[in-house]
């Protein structure tokens, strides 16, 4: 079995789908002749044509619409938007458009979309390269919304998602794009949407990450075994698999929750939300969120920015000190 | 002394911007080699006339907006070296306080009103300036500088409308370098001048000029900014050009059709323009002592710039808010 890096992963999945399935195309700013600004589409165009990567004039809202149209005709389209901080120009496509398309034809038809979009800080990129805005699209009903943390699961749910008959925002973590490797199976496999999955076994609490932010929460759980924190990779963030969440914190009584969007209508909020509703009784302490700040994403200070390992372990203590 | 439409102060004050510009963009990418400078940069190598043609006709309280690619329409409107170089190096000495980094330079008192990272979305910006300075009558003139790439997306064409409706004060200047990031201009546009070719639909003159040229470039920065000053409305500007350098730092730019770049550098603006200073009678010594100071203060910026410290933790949340801060959210 190889090892990638979600890069490499990101790149078979395509492959692997577009010689399966005729109707998948690729498209996207220099995703063709180039192969993509991180390299995920590369040599995609010289084994599946022009005609199925596509190379788009720089128009975020025009990939968006186009894809739109060729999916509401029977292609699979999977267009790249870059960096996710450029989806804005998109985001009337998005929300009104694709979001909506089976809700107001009463089912008639569907645009199975995937926008895959590598996002998050940790390249040093400032205001508009560093962004995760994964909460505006969970709060867009009609989207699944999709952030892996590793090769295996960005493969195995790429393919789900170019198969779902629903749209998708494929969000990768570029901060891991190469440093998360792992072994990857060759051909075809798939991970269903909606699952989590249980990285760490734990009693004493239980901490939810996604994206690369699961590496930095992992690194802290396993610094203080004491801890004997449970760590819950969602890989699919909408539809939330609220199933392993609750029956976790029903287990351990605790939960902390790490993202590295803003902290203030986050999607660690709607968790948090969900989880006092659900499990009142056996909550031990109150829910932590571990976020990043409520400002523009800062260059200079972007690792005091992020929610790195140090302070999730402080308030990971904090959290296990909690007494009521 | 040769004598033209261009005087002698002027000529050297195209030569030392473009200087400036190339000395300041070469350390920089030095500083990234050093790890010094860190994410990416964005070079306009091969650029400087454009950003020095239109920076020297232009009034103090003009405005400048730009893109990523911004370094050299900062420093042509006079932001300081030790600002620019210190927020490249995200220190406390930069222009915003090391917060922004490259392809986010402002210096409103320079008239720098920003580098936009995401493209296209400054041209509507910049209609909307040129808006309030014919509203209050203040004469300002608002420059747009844009790439090639922007003149496919919607906010090219609602702003150029926006500005031709309205008679705007604005100019819009494509540089066009023949790349949309790493994939050919031509490859993805319907028209062989991206922005020029565009004007017609707006009711606007058709002009193309060698932004190679730093005197070409200033020529039509001059006409069009008194025509704008003088409320004869918006004009849109193709300059062509060629960035020598990669995209961003990271792309060696392997896409080049052989002997391309060979050719451009031919027509490198700057041993363009010394050469033709030199026809014109200037002395070579007092161009030689030009480059030397800019070097020298190329060099004492960078100095500066790595005694800056990087800023603290303490400035994460401020200027959130008018009170400076965000009190009441973190």
């Amino acid at each position: 079995m190889p090892s990638w890096n979600i890069i490499q992963a990101v790149n078979d999945a395509l492959r692997v789908e577009m010689r399966r399935d005729p109707r998948v195309v690729v498209l996207g700013e220099d995703v063709g002749k180039f192969g993509g600004v991180f390299r995920a589409t590369l040599g995609l165009i010289e084994e599946f044509g022009a005609d199925r990567v596509i190379d788009t004039p720089l128009a975020e809202a025009g990939i968006v619409g186009a894809a739109i149209g060729m999916a509401m005709y029977g292609l699979r389209p999977v267009p790249e938007i870059q960096f996710s901080d450029f989806i804005y120009p998109a985001f009337d496509q998005i929300v009104n458009e694709l979001a909506k398309l089976r809700y107001r034809s009463g089912g008639q038809y569907s645009a199975p979309v995937v926008i895959r979009t590598p996002a998050g800080g940790g390249i040093k990129g400032g205001h508009y390269h560093s962004q995760s805005p994964e909460a505006l699209f969970i709060h867009t009903p009609g989207l699944q919304v999709i952030y892996p943390s590793n090769p295996y699961d960005a493969k195995g749910l790429l393919l789900s998602a170019i198969r779902s008959d629903d749209p998708v925002i494929f969000m990768e973590p570029k901060r891991v794009y190469r440093a998360a490797k792992g072994d990857v199976p060759e051909g075809d496999y798939t991970i269903p949407i909606g699952e989590a999955r249980v990285v760490r076994e734990g009693r004493g609490m239980t901490v939810i990450a996604w994206g690369a932010m699961l590496h930095e929460a992992e690194q802290a759980v396993g610094q203080l075994p004491e801890l004997d924190a449970e760590l819950i990779d969602l890989r699919t963030l909408w539809p939330l698999d609220i199933e392993a969440v609750v029956g976790s914190v029903s287990k351990t009584g605790r939960c902390a929750i790490v993202q590295e969007a803003p902290r203030t209508c986050g999607f660690a909020a709607e968790i948090a939300a969900l989880v006092q509703e659900r499990c009142f009784p056996r909550l031990e302490a109150p829910i932590a969120r571990i976020t990043g700040w409520d400002t523009p994403f800062p260059y200079a200070l972007e690792n005091d920015y992020l929610p790195l390992a140090p302070r999730i372990l402080h308030k990971l203590r904090e959290l296990k000190d909690y007494e009521a | 002394m040769a004598s033209d439409d261009i005087d002698r102060s002027t000529r050297l004050a195209l030569y030392r911007s473009q200087i400036e510009i190339r000395l300041l963009e070469k350390r920089a990418y030095e500083l990234f080699l050093q790890n010094l400078i860190k994410g990416t940069s964005h070079l306009s190598l091969g650029q400087e006339a454009v950003a020095a043609g239109f920076a020297v006709a232009m009034r103090p309280d003009d405005y400048t907006y730009c893109t990523y690619r911004g370094h050299s329409h900062t420093l042509a409107r006079g932001a300081p070296m030790l600002g620019v170089l210190g927020e490249l190096m995200g220190r406390r000495c930069g222009l915003m306080g090391g917060k922004g980094g490259s392809m986010h330079l402002t210096s409103v008192a320079h008239g720098v009103m920003g580098s936009y990272a995401i493209v296209g979305a400054h041209l509507p910006v910049a209609a909307g300036a040129a808006w309030s300075a014919q509203l209050r009558g203040s004469g300002q003139v608002s420059l747009c500088f844009f790439g090639d790439g922007t003149c496919n997306i919607g906010a090219f064409h609602e702003a150029l409308n926006f500005a031709a409706v309205w008679k705007l004060p604005v100019i819009f200047v494509c540089e066009n370098n023949q790349y949309m990031e790493y994939t050919p201009i031509r490859s993805v546009t319907a028209v062989e001048h991206p922005a020029a070719d565009r004007a017609a639909a707006y009711g606007l003159e058709r002009i193309v000029v060698d932004g190679n040229d730093a005197d070409a470039v200033y020529r039509k920065a001059r006409e069009s900014i008194d025509k704008a000053r003088g409320g004869g409305g918006p004009s849109l500007i193709e300059a062509m050009t060629y960035r020598t350098s990669g995209h961003s730092r990271a792309d060696p730019a392997k896409y080049r059709p052989p002997g391309e770049l060979e050719e451009w550098t031919k027509r490198d603006p700057i041993a363009l323009y010394r050469a033709r200073l030199l026809e014109l009678g200037f002395e070579e010594s007092e161009l030689r002592a030009m480059d030397s100071a800019v070097q020298r203060a190329v060099d004492e910026a960078t100095e500066g710039a790595k005694a800056s410290p990087t800023p603290p933790l303490e400035v994460i949340d401020k200027d959130v808010w008018a009170d400076g801060g965000s009190s009441w959210r973190n």
